[in-house]
């Protein structure tokens, strides 16, 4: 692994760490996707890249408890996963917004976050604040009596966004949340990010490097299921040389980091 | 990745230069669908050279806003977000069928009562439930499955619920067909919920809908079939046979309740 400094040494909480893995392996379906990771992330809004078939999706469905490690150790908001843990507990203070999430066709909005906010156990008189707030974050007030078979692609993703901070958690795990968003949008779910970032840790899954440049304080970057490279989008930045693909100096910071670890890994 | 268009390029684009050649408008459309930066300048020479476009957006925009707006769905009533507590929107289909299996048993019973002397309603009183059962925790049927799965409900507790709102609605419609049937009650419902705690028992391993439709198959081909082959009830449904529905029961509840976690994860 090329290592890097850890953003999230800015400001360890009370949990330490929010995310900390050891040799870390999950499988999806018979393929071990998560092959000894090793991970530690603290708060602030950390960009997860890599190419297709790394192995982010399967970390993120890890880190949201709905996939069992089969090995190593895994630590999330001080709690360790796995034994007799009270998954219940260590899920409310969990934000998650999965690569292609579903929804019931005749909810509203304000219905969806509502119905995820009592999936989440939350208070049920301070549900209907919760929701004004989160579905206003992300820009759908004028939206939230629309039934959500009637919202564009971009507009789905927010509802999704809104439901995943609807109540206020300390880990934030969103999976690709920028598709579909148009370019406004995006600059505007970028501040949200860095805010979110204030007082969680907020791990986005992307391909798109402008948002990891844009909203990111910290870069993982995954390859084959395993770590390749922690550090800031400047870390990254600093890797890429002039012959290196890319368009901007982080697209060729990533494809130098993945073809050294390539590399490395086939010698 | 395509690369940068050249300088004046983005410009000629936005104003429509005749000159521009169709593969190099082609070519700069491929690049913008992947290119940030790109569509952000593109964003900065249309609202310099060409301020008519997000003017009309913003019109059709504002118009699509309204319009939504005026057609707001109705705040869900109380009970209805209550329901969905119970029984989320995947669910209600099969638990349609199920409810709809016990009518059409006690209908055809109704119609060929002197021709056949096995009750269906009775036979088929076991896997009544199962179609509004084998919804209550699937992935392929819930859409919204994988959020629920992650969310601090998932678990024994909200397949419980589920189970509950599926026999809420069928135990008493096969009290009812039954006693009209003039069947015995008991042997109607006490298999019917054996069958449910099992599929639940099975669904700890298996998972809730392939246990299902496991045990569904395995009581028509055990039991229906021979049953209306010989025109006979099967030995598994004689008053004999009651109190050992009610240990598999038992049983079964208590392998749900010792093993009840599985339901928290994938």
């Amino acid at each position: 692994m090329v290592r890097a400094v850890h953003s999230a040494e800015l400001a360890p909480t009370t949990y330490g760490w929010h995310i900390n893995a050891t040799e870390l392996r999950v499988r999806a379906g018979r393929r071990m996707a998560v092959d000894g990771l090793d991970l530690r992330l603290g708060q602030g809004v950390h960009g997860l890249l890599g190419p297709n078939g790394a192995g982010k999706t399967t970390l993120i469905r890890a880190l949201a408890t709905v996939l069992r490690p089969a090995g190593g150790e895994l630590n999330l908001l001080g709690q360790r996963v796995g034994g007799r843990l009270d998954l219940r507990s260590l899920r409310r203070q969990i934000g998650y917004l999965p690569q292609d999430f579903g929804y019931y066709k005749q909810f509203t909005v304000r219905e969806f976050v509502e119905y995820m906010g009592w999936l989440k156990e939350m208070n049920p008189r301070e549900v209907p604040d919760a929701v004004q707030r989160a579905i206003d974050r992300v820009g759908l007030r004028e939206r939230a009596n629309s039934r959500m078979k009637q919202l564009s692609g971009g507009m789905l993703r927010r509802a999704g966004i809104a439901q995943a901070i609807v109540n206020s958690p300390d880990l934030l795990l969103l999976d690709e949340p920028t598709v579909g968003l148009d370019p406004a949008q995006r600059l505007e779910f970028r501040t949200l990010l860095r805010d979110l970032g204030q007082q969680a840790c907020v791990l986005v899954s992307t391909h798109l490097v402008e948002d990891v440049a844009a909203a990111c304080s910290n870069v993982v970057l995954m390859d084959e299921g395993k770590l390749v490279f922690q550090g800031t989008p400047a870390d990254v930045a600093a890797r890429g040389g002039q012959q290196d693909v890319g368009d901007n100096p982080i697209e060729r910071g990533y494809t130098a980091l993945l073809t050294q670890h390539r590399a490395g890994v086939h010698q | 990745m395509t690369k940068h268009p050249r300088d004046g390029v983005l410009t000629a684009y936005v104003v429509g230069e005749p000159e521009l050649a169709p593969e190099t408008v082609w070519a700069v459309e491929a690049h913008l669908e992947t290119c940030g930066a790109c569509r952000q300048e593109l964003t900065e020479i249309t609202a310099l050279r060409a301020p008519e476009v997000p003017a009309l957006l913003d019109r059709v925009w504002s118009t699509v806003d309204k319009m939504a707006v005026e057609a707001a769905a109705p705040k869900s009533l109380r009970l209805v977000r209550l329901l969905r507590q119970w029984a989320p929107p995947a669910q209600r289909p099969w638990l349609v069928m199920s409810a709809l299996v016990a009518v059409a048993a006690f209908v055809i019973d109704l119609l060929a009562k002197s021709t056949h002397s096995v009750s269906l309603v009775l036979l088929l009183a076991p896997v009544t439930p199962l179609f509004g059962i084998s919804a209550a925790w699937s992935w392929s049927v819930d859409p919204m499955g994988e959020l629920t799965a992650s969310s601090p409900r998932a678990g024994l507790e909200l397949v419980l619920r589920r189970t509950v709102a599926v026999l809420v609605v069928i135990i008493p419609l096969v009290a009812l067909t039954g006693g009209v049937d003039g069947v015995s009650i008991a042997l109607c419902l006490v298999p019917c919920l054996a069958f449910t705690v099992g599929a639940l028992a099975v669904g700890t391993v298996l998972g809730v809908q392939r246990a299902a439709t496991l045990l569904g198959a395995a009581w028509v081909a055990v039991s229906v079939v021979p049953a209306l082959i010989q025109s006979d009830l099967p030995a598994q449904l004689s008053r004999a046979s009651l109190p050992w529905w009610g240990v598999a029961a038992v049983l079964a509840a208590a392998i749900v309740l010792v093993r009840g976690r599985r339901f928290a994860q994938v």
